[in-house]
């Protein structure tokens, strides 16, 4: 696509471009031809997602999340249940750069309860004499430590995956808590056969709601994969169910003191709203239409 | 007709004669000017609904500039920091989620509550003499509080902060001649990092302070030629006029706070509305994210710029789309300030307000497949509007009223 020239003008156009362009700017710009988009045009869709359609996430089916809607709350107890099974499964790959131990207490806990917590990890305290890694244990006001030092490592573990950090996952992935949890019950149950080879797991487990059908983390839960305080039935599906309520709410963990807040704020504005009407009917009266 | 006006008033230097507020009234007389200008100050009686987004918009401003000082005092403009301060606003500091959440809907609606008083403007012919100062320091303030909120969203440095600045320095380059330069300048160096980051804070602080600097204009303005109304004729006397206070403060404060019960709405019960989840994922100068999309009140100009098979085409439309608006008081000469007595002026601008949420749509598709054609269409009736339409319709008004009586008086209808 370009600006449509008569083609007799073209060589002058190009002659006074090349001069005006310093650089070599004004040409492309003046024929539409650029060197980002061959188009010309300004477009921001990367060819990709076109050819990418055929091996798109299925659709996560939507669950009852009681977190859901304008007026929804967390339920703490599958918080704080999903925090084990973060703590015990998810954390030996995946991060939570941005949050602290201290956030942690937001779950329905006490201040002791946190450090004893925060505690139970260790965390890098600085270099010896020799030049050798020590380590704490952490402290409240830690932030959570990463599994891996650093991207490199990450990849070098993980067969070439760098494995997302969590904290914001389930607001930034598509789909939200319902693919999280789509994701992490809706692995084909050949993938988890063992047996299955390096092959397999070199081409990721197949997986209908991951990109391409196909994800790089193997199927992370199973029954009995950690022990509930509470005594709930660790079940896959009961810890996928608790680990993704725990994700939702690390994402944004506020959300309920946000509600809240909001309702009282509602509350007062409406009863601010109907003083005001009567003040301003009353101060309007005396003006005639 | 009763006139509720106090009389007393009108002799305002007499009522600071003594004490503290006559000594200030000989040397700098606030207190009068304040009576004379928010008290006494004669506004139409028939102005409605409409006319409460100025006063909206002044309180908007400064709830941004409180929050945006205390946010700044949490901020580090780095591009190793700037989003982990970000995000340590939202979860470790005390109260920051709300400060941040104030920030960021107030940006979105005070951008909104600008489109409405615009389109008020627009409407009720409030661009047209004696006001034409008005309209264009009012044009002045949209472009620079566009410029102040698309600073605003890179600051948190997330996936679409970088790739929408990546997206807004390359069309800088797309200028002829100047473009490369400008970008640089812009830039601070051949890639968006720390230069251009902290460039991009200090433009978003100093530009959210120039902005009340050129908001103290327009309200002079307004003070100076005084308030339109519905129907477009000036009021005759003090039969037609209500003092500001108590009148319009009431009614202000009304339409304040059904504003700040679609704020708080936005704020506490839908705060996903207004935010794009990709920002809230740092930003990788390596990973383009699918699809790179501005902030919902750039849409429109978004739209355009990709309607356009041209990049310094897309650019100059887009940036025209805001221009034209500065020509407007000398491309409508009819002497009707109000689309209530223009019915075709009224068609055309419903077809404007069309238009331009065809753009957004637009924009929000990508001007992909039929959207790019749509685009085209709704663009050159934005434009067509302005330049062709307006001027036509307003000719021919003009005509039949000097027909119908040569002698009628400007703003009559």
């Amino acid at each position: 696509m370009s600006v449509c020239l008569p083609p007799a003008l073209r060589p002058v156009v190009q002659r006074c471009a090349g001069v005006l362009a310093a650089g070599g700017l004004l040409w492309p710009v003046l024929t539409g031809v650029s060197a980002v988009v061959p188009e010309g045009r300004w477009s921001f869709t990367p060819p990709a997602q076109a050819e990418s359609f055929a091996g798109a996430p299925a659709h996560a089916p939507a669950q009852d999340w009681s977190f859901r809607g304008a007026l929804g709350h967390f339920d703490l107890a599958a918080v704080q249940r999903g925090y084990a099974v973060f703590a015990g499964v998810c954390a030996s790959c995946h991060s939570l750069t941005q949050v602290h131990f201290s956030d942690l207490g937001g779950m329905g806990l006490t201040p002791e309860q946190v450090s004893a917590l925060a505690a139970s990890w260790q965390v890098v305290a600085g270099r010896d004499a020799e030049g050798r890694l020590t380590h704490r244990k952490a402290l409240p006001d830690d932030a959570l430590p990463a599994p891996y030092t650093g991207p490199e490592a990450a990849r070098a573990a993980n067969r070439g995956a760098v494995p997302p950090d969590l904290s914001r996952i389930v607001q930034v992935y598509p789909g939200g808590a319902d693919r999280v949890y789509a994701l992490l019950t809706g692995y084909a149950s050949s993938a988890s056969a063992p047996g299955a080879g390096a092959a397999r797991a070199e081409a990721g487990f197949a997986n209908p709601y991951a990109i391409g059908h196909r994800t790089a983390m193997p199927p992370p839960l199973r029954e009995n994969a950690v022990v509930y305080a509470d005594g709930t039935r660790p079940t896959a599906q009961q810890e996928a169910r608790d680990v993704t309520t725990f994700l939702a709410w690390i994402s944004s963990p506020h959300a309920d003191d946000k509600r809240r807040l909001g309702v009282g704020v509602v509350l007062y504005l409406c009863f601010l709203a109907c003083l005001l009407v009567i003040l301003k009917r009353r101060i309007w009266s005396h003006v005639e239409k | 007709m009763k006139h509720p006006e106090t009389q007393d008033h009108t002799s305002a230097p007499a009522a600071f004669s003594g004490g503290f507020a006559g000594w200030m009234e000989q040397r700098l007389p606030i207190f009068s000017a304040f009576r004379k200008e928010y008290v006494d100050f004669p506004m139409p009686r028939n102005l409605n609904w409409l006319w409460n987004f100025g006063a909206i918009l002044v309180v908007v401003l400064l709830l941004m500039l409180a929050t945006g000082t205390f946010l700044a005092m949490n901020y580090t403009p780095t591009s190793a920091e700037a989003f982990f301060s970000t995000e340590a606003i939202d979860r470790q500091l005390s109260g920051g989620w709300l400060l941040r959440g104030m920030h960021v809907t107030g940006a979105s609606l005070f951008l909104a509550a600008l489109y409405i008083h615009l389109f008020r403007g627009l409407y009720y012919g409030s661009y047209k003499a004696p006001r034409e100062l008005l309209w264009l320091s009012g044009l002045v303030l949209l472009v620079m509080v566009m410029g102040t909120a698309f600073a605003g969203y890179v600051l948190p440095w997330g996936q679409m902060s970088y790739w929408g600045a990546d997206v807004m320095t390359k069309a800088v380059g797309a200028i002829p001649v100047v473009g490369s330069a400008l970008e640089h300048v812009l830039t601070g160096g051949d890639h968006l990092g720390d230069v251009f980051l902290h460039r991009v804070f200090v433009l978003h602080f100093i530009m959210a302070f120039l902005v009340v600097g050129v908001v103290g204009l327009h309200v002079a303005c307004v003070h100076i030629t005084k308030s339109g109304n519905p129907l477009g004729r000036e009021p005759k006397g003090p039969q037609d006029t209500l003092p500001f206070h108590p009148y319009y403060t009431s009614k202000d404060l009304i339409g304040l706070i059904v504003f700040a019960m679609v704020f708080s709405a936005l704020l506490f019960f839908w705060p996903g509305l207004l935010t794009e989840p990709a920002n809230y994922a740092p930003a990788d100068p390596l990973h383009t994210p699918a699809d790179i999309e501005p902030e919902w009140y750039f849409l429109p100009f978004y739209g355009l710029l990709q309607s356009v098979p041209s990049k310094f085409g897309g650019l100059l439309a887009a940036a025209s789309a805001i221009l034209v608006l500065f020509a407007l008081p000398w491309l409508d000469q009819s002497p009707v300030r109000s689309a209530r007595f223009r019915p075709a002026c009224r068609l055309g601008l419903a077809g404007l307000v069309m238009a331009f949420i065809l753009l957004a749509a637009v924009g929000k598709h990508h001007a992909t497949g039929e959207w790019m054609l749509i685009g085209r269409l709704a663009g050159l009736y934005y434009f067509g509007f302005f330049l062709v339409l307006l001027p036509l319709v307003s000719r021919r008004e003009k005509a039949q009223l000097q027909a119908a009586s040569p002698t009628t008086s400007e703003g009559d209808a």
